[in-house]
């Protein structure tokens, strides 16, 4: 289970690669630690809870994993000849997109900016933000409300409390990288 | 650089132009390994005999002069040693984590300006760059933890998790805070902008508060002591390269020690001005630069031991609490106050 994690890890580093090759660094930076250095944790993170390395998972058999092969090289065939066949056309000169350039065209109110976008979705994470907050801090009062005997269950309880918000905080951020 | 011009000379006389970016290519990235190499074993001495200084001990002292080969030895010894591991570990994923350590840090040294013209690949976006390479390096850990098939070594592992992501966002946001200032990601361009003065200077302030959260979070961000949960021999072992030896033990050893050193060089570069001379004294030597920049990284590399040897471990809520409760707030706080100088015009400028 953790294997496929690591190999659409590898999917998405390539993706970042492609990105780096059209000189788009940006992307291909923000590629690299949203997707590899956020997603990726994360999704490690829920096998790790989950999964023990010595549970093996069901193997599909023989007749399906040959379809799916099947299927799998027949789209690569397709996508393979479209590609080859397609008349592209050559781009005159490269440009290198800028942060700055970025920016500025994120918070532009005139005509082609994107300040409009922008505020919403801000707007839209940080009320995220505040429910995530708030469900998690909902949980605390109550886990409070029953009578404890020791104090170390409590503890551990507002530990836990602690990094969900803090997982909730990350995923914001990470979103909020993202659609910047 | 003379030298590398005559040797780009030398190569179009020798091969034809296709091969030639190949072989150059191969030659800056040996060199880099090289410097990779010998970084890493030095600052396992200097590690060594900074710790024996602070306990009052002398330290490895027999191998060579003061020592100096010790640590030569020592890979000498790793690399003869049997490579041993666990039978019911997760093969292909145990033995691709030393490798993520080992490359995200490899590649994390690569943009650094060492001089005005040594440089291996100037990125525009160069401090995200660094930032979105080191959030890679935690997978590794993450996965040797977890294919070791180790109890110690899996906790290890979730608690390297947890740790890096919580610190991950101090060091970004104290990094913004200084960007604010030079108005560029590009490494180069930020040396250029300190030609006024240093950061740390121009920014005063706020730039100070950034320096110490920024040394705080990387202290934590390369897991060396106080935040060495992750490894913390009297608990866990040897945290999530328990099951590891050899050259792969080696292998993260020596990722660590890097990182050390690449959080040092971005502090250096971002706050210190880089190769940039105290006040411009040789200036007219422009080589002399390597010298400054290895100067103020081994200071604050230093100031990082200075940390290890001084202060205890944190627990994992108090390692939490720091960076939520604390430092994230002061950094949020502290941006603000930087935009507002530089908006005003507040910056010193020498």
């Amino acid at each position: 289970m953790l294997r496929s994690v690591v190999y659409l890890l590898f999917v998405l580093i390539g993706i970042a690669g492609i990105y780096f090759l059209a000189d788009y660094n940006f992307l291909a930076a923000i590629q690299l630690t949203v997707y590899a250095g956020g997603v990726v944790v994360l999704i490690i993170f829920s096998v790790l809870l989950v999964h023990h390395i010595e549970m093996q998972l069901e193997v599909a058999n023989r007749k399906k994993q040959l379809l799916t092969g099947l299927l799998c090289f027949a789209g690569l065939a397709v996508f393979l000849t479209t590609i080859y066949s397609h008349p592209f056309d050559v781009a005159g000169k490269t440009v290198t997109t800028t942060t700055a350039q970025i920016g500025e065209r994120l918070l532009d109110y005139g005509p082609g900016g994107f300040i409009l976008p922008f505020e919403v979705i801000s707007v839209l994470l940080l009320a995220a933000m505040i429910g995530a907050i708030i469900i998690a801090k909902g949980e605390k009062k109550i886990k409070n409300k029953q009578p404890h005997k020791s104090p170390e269950p409590d503890e551990e309880v507002s530990l836990e409390t602690e990094q969900e918000i803090q997982l909730d905080r990350i995923l914001n951020e990470k979103s909020t990288v993202e659609t910047e | 650089m003379d030298i590398i011009l005559s040797i780009h000379d030398w190569f179009l006389g020798l091969l034809p132009a296709q091969i030639t970016g190949f072989t150059k290519m191969a030659l800056i990235a040996l060199t880099y390994l090289t410097l990779f190499a010998v970084l890493g074993l030095y600052l396992v001495l200097l590690e060594r005999r900074v710790a024996a200084w602070f306990q009052l001990r002398i330290g490895p002292n027999r191998v060579g002069f003061q020592g100096l080969l010790q640590t030569m030895a020592d890979a000498l010894k790793l690399l003869s040693k049997e490579l041993t591991g666990t039978v019911k570990a997760d093969k292909f994923l145990y033995n691709l984590a030393p490798y993520f350590v080992i490359v995200t840090s490899l590649m994390a040294l690569g943009i650094f300006p060492f001089t005005q013209n040594l440089q291996a690949y100037d990125i525009n976006i160069g401090l995200f760059f660094l930032i979105a390479i080191s959030s890679i390096g935690v997978i590794g850990v993450l996965l040797g933890g977890w294919s070791s098939n180790n109890k110690y070594a899996l906790i290890g592992a979730m608690r390297s998790g947890v740790q890096t992501i919580s610190y991950e966002l101090s060091i970004g946001l104290s990094l913004l805070t200084m960007v604010l200032i030079t108005g560029s990601l590009q490494l180069s361009e930020i040396i250029e902008v300190q030609k006024n003065g240093w950061l740390i200077l121009q920014g005063h302030i706020p730039a100070v508060i950034a320096f110490m959260i920024y040394m705080i979070a990387g202290t934590a961000e390369t897991n060396r002591a106080p935040f060495d949960m992750v490894e913390a021999e009297s608990e866990l072992g040897a945290g999530f390269h328990t099951e590891y030896s050899g050259m792969k033990f080696a292998y993260f050893f020596l990722a660590e020690f890097i990182n050390m050193f690449i959080i040092a060089a971005i502090a250096a570069t971002v706050f210190f001005g880089g190769w940039l001379s105290p006040f411009g004294i040789t200036e007219s030597i422009p080589w002399l630069g390597v010298f400054w920049f290895l100067l103020k990284t081994f200071i604050l590399v230093f100031l990082m031991m200075w940390f290890r040897w001084t202060f205890p471990r944190l627990r994992v809520d108090q390692l939490l609490t720091l960076e939520w409760k604390y430092l994230l707030p002061i950094n949020l706080a502290n941006i603000v106050i930087m935009a507002l100088i530089v908006w005003l015009g507040l910056t010193l400028q020498l």
